[in-house]
């Protein structure tokens, strides 16, 4: 109640400051324009377009990070030589802006579907293996050795017990791996053209389309909020209360 | 039952100074040589081979100052007995332990079960823990349905063992109940269930009980009885509580540290199931607490004034239990109190 409310006042400032404000209603528009250019974008199917086209680009890359960052930190966090070799080299990466991998990925893959999904890869594959890894080696040590004595071995303990122990930390690796997935996808298609939600960003700039620069800015808010706070933050209550991490 | 007991014993000394000092000691002692000759016996040799056989084992830690954990110990076990490591905290019984587990490698000696040597950890020498190790994510049925799994039994098998085994520690109704949602008792019993579904050649128990309250505890020891009565299974159980000890051995080992060795091994004759409180078995209690004392005392002059510190902090950790330390007489009359505390309420 007090979320909404707060928001409806947040609403009514911004109608308030577009209409008295001091700036120019073309390069401020109010809430109601913004609403009109984004009704107009959602029925002309431009909107649909560019979102079906970024999260299709989206579930590549993440999907892509997920299936080697996990196997990644589980390595990692089992065989000590890796632990001591690539932990250090993959911290060091992940200090890097995912954007930056950009000149390198055109150069490589040129002006392509490829670049753009190096770069959403390298966003959030690092991340994604880091919490693994954590995840992995906090297992309370004596589930481990329970294993050992009950004669749990090979894919079983690997799938059985060695997944599910670290899924906690796993989870929350796979919900910063998204949000970072989704930001350098943004970067991406903001740099160079090919269609999504960033390039519909950067066609109403140069058209300059302040309202619909914003409602685009709406739609990338309100897609990161629903896959960040609705999918994984239930996943991840729900994997916390099963795990007994938090009370029901 | 205790109270009564202990105020008998503290009674003595008190009662030492009215009467003839000499008599009263000597029919003191007359009865204690003779309860002890009845109830508690130093274990005999048997010509049956023993299912466990430990000889000679020694174990040095290495690290800051080696530390020997184990130093030339020998103990058989057979088949079907129940046999407690009891001491305090640092007398190398878990490494003993362990070392039959297989999860520790002794830096010398040799460990059988049924003659053949342990080498590395095997469902077939089940250990379990204080902690109850429960996969956190399955439920009680699953856990155990998991482990038989890994040993190759097919689901039926495994369906009826689960339901067997959860009837026989009496969690019925709680096969679905995930760990976390039981209480410390349930969850050693999930854990007590899971060990005895997978049909170990033997059970070897860390403190499994030492974490919970004396009340649970006691409930688990009558629990454990009288799964033990049903099954016969072959248990090394350590413990550094002498009550438990003695309500749960057959034979009650009792080792000493630094180096870790074995003082006695005595063999328990109080009938079955047996009960904390029961006078003989709180007399045989103290017998052992004083007995330990007195071995303490004399093995102490050479440990140093350093040494004695560390020691007292040792046995400080150990927990509720007894405390197994040399104070004289007045401290012996206390430290059996203690003892009925620590098993009984």
């Amino acid at each position: 109640m007090q979320r909404v409310g707060f928001l409806g006042l947040l609403l009514l400032t911004w109608a308030l400051a577009a209409r008295y404000g001091p700036w120019h209603s073309s390069l401020f528009p109010g809430p109601a324009e913004v609403a009109r250019s984004f009704a107009l974008m959602a029925r002309d199917g431009t909107l649909a377009r560019a979102v079906t086209r970024s999260l299709l680009r989206l579930f590549q890359g993440y999907g892509l990070s997920v299936l080697i960052g996990v196997p990644l930190g589980i390595a990692t966090a089992r065989v000590p030589a890796l632990r001591r070799t690539i932990k250090p080299v993959v911290m060091g990466l992940q200090s890097l802006p995912s954007i930056c991998w950009l000149p390198l990925a055109i150069l490589w893959f040129g002006l392509s579907e490829s670049a753009i999904l190096f770069v959403v890869v390298m966003g959030s594959l690092l991340s994604v293996a880091i919490s693994t890894e954590d995840g992995v080696s906090s297992i309370q040590p004596q589930l481990l050795q329970v294993s050992g004595t009950l004669g749990i071995r090979g894919v079983r303990l690997y799938a059985g017990v060695l997944i599910p122990a670290a899924l906690p930390g796993i989870v929350t690796g796979l919900k910063l791996g998204w949000s970072f997935a989704w930001r350098a996808l943004m970067a991406g298609e903001l740099l160079f053209v090919s269609g999504g939600l960033g390039q519909l960003l950067t066609t109403a700039r140069e058209l300059l389309d302040v309202a619909r620069v914003m409602a685009v800015m709406v739609a990338i808010v309100v897609i990161g909020v629903v896959m960040d706070r609705v999918v994984f933050q239930a996943v991840e209550v729900r994997v916390r209360r099963r795990w007994g991490l938090e009370a029901t | 039952m205790s109270t009564v007991a202990a105020a008998e014993q503290s009674g003595g000394p008190l009662g030492l100074r009215a009467h003839s000092l000499g008599s009263v000691l000597r029919k003191l002692i007359a009865r204690l040589s003779r309860s002890r000759k009845r109830l508690l016996v130093p274990s005999r040799e048997r010509s049956a081979p023993a299912k466990i056989a430990v000889k000679n084992i020694g174990h040095t830690y290495r690290g800051r100052g080696a530390v020997v954990a184990l130093e030339k110990v020998n103990l058989d076990v057979h088949h079907g007995e129940m046999v407690c490591l009891l001491g305090p905290s640092g007398c190398g019984k878990s490494t003993l332990l362990y070392a039959l587990a297989g999860t520790v490698e002794p830096s010398g000696g040799h460990v059988t079960i049924d003659g053949k040597e342990v080498r590395g950890p095997s469902p077939d020498r089940l250990l379990m823990f204080q902690d109850h190790a429960l996969f956190p994510w399955l439920t009680v049925r699953q856990n155990i349905v998991f482990a038989l799994r890994a040993r190759g039994l097919d689901r039926r098998e495994c369906e009826r063992r689960a339901h067997a085994f959860i009837h026989l520690v009496q969690l019925d109704g709680f096969e679905r109940a995930l760990p976390h949602q039981l209480s410390g008792g349930m969850r050693q019993r999930a854990s007590l269930a899971r060990a005895l579904s997978m049909d170990p050649a033997v059970l070897l128990m860390d403190e499994p009980f030492g974490a919970l309250d004396a009340q649970t505890r006691a409930q688990m020891h009558t629990l454990l009885q009288q799964i033990w009565m049903k099954t016969h299974k072959t248990v090394v159980f350590v413990t550094h509580d002498i009550r438990e000890a003695l309500v749960l051995g057959d034979r009650v080992v009792v080792m000493a540290g630094r180096p870790g060795r074995i003082l006695w091994d005595l063999e328990v004759r109080l009938e079955r199931p047996r009960d904390p409180d029961d006078e003989r078995l709180v007399t045989l209690s103290r017998q052992i607490s004083a007995a330990l004392r007195e071995a303490q005392a004399q093995s102490r002059p050479m440990a140093g004034a350093g040494g004695e510190g560390r020691d007292d902090g040792e046995l400080e950790g150990a927990g509720r239990g007894p405390r197994l330390d040399g104070r004289g007489a007045a401290g012996g009359v206390s430290g059996s109190a203690a003892a009925d505390l620590g098993a009984g309420g």
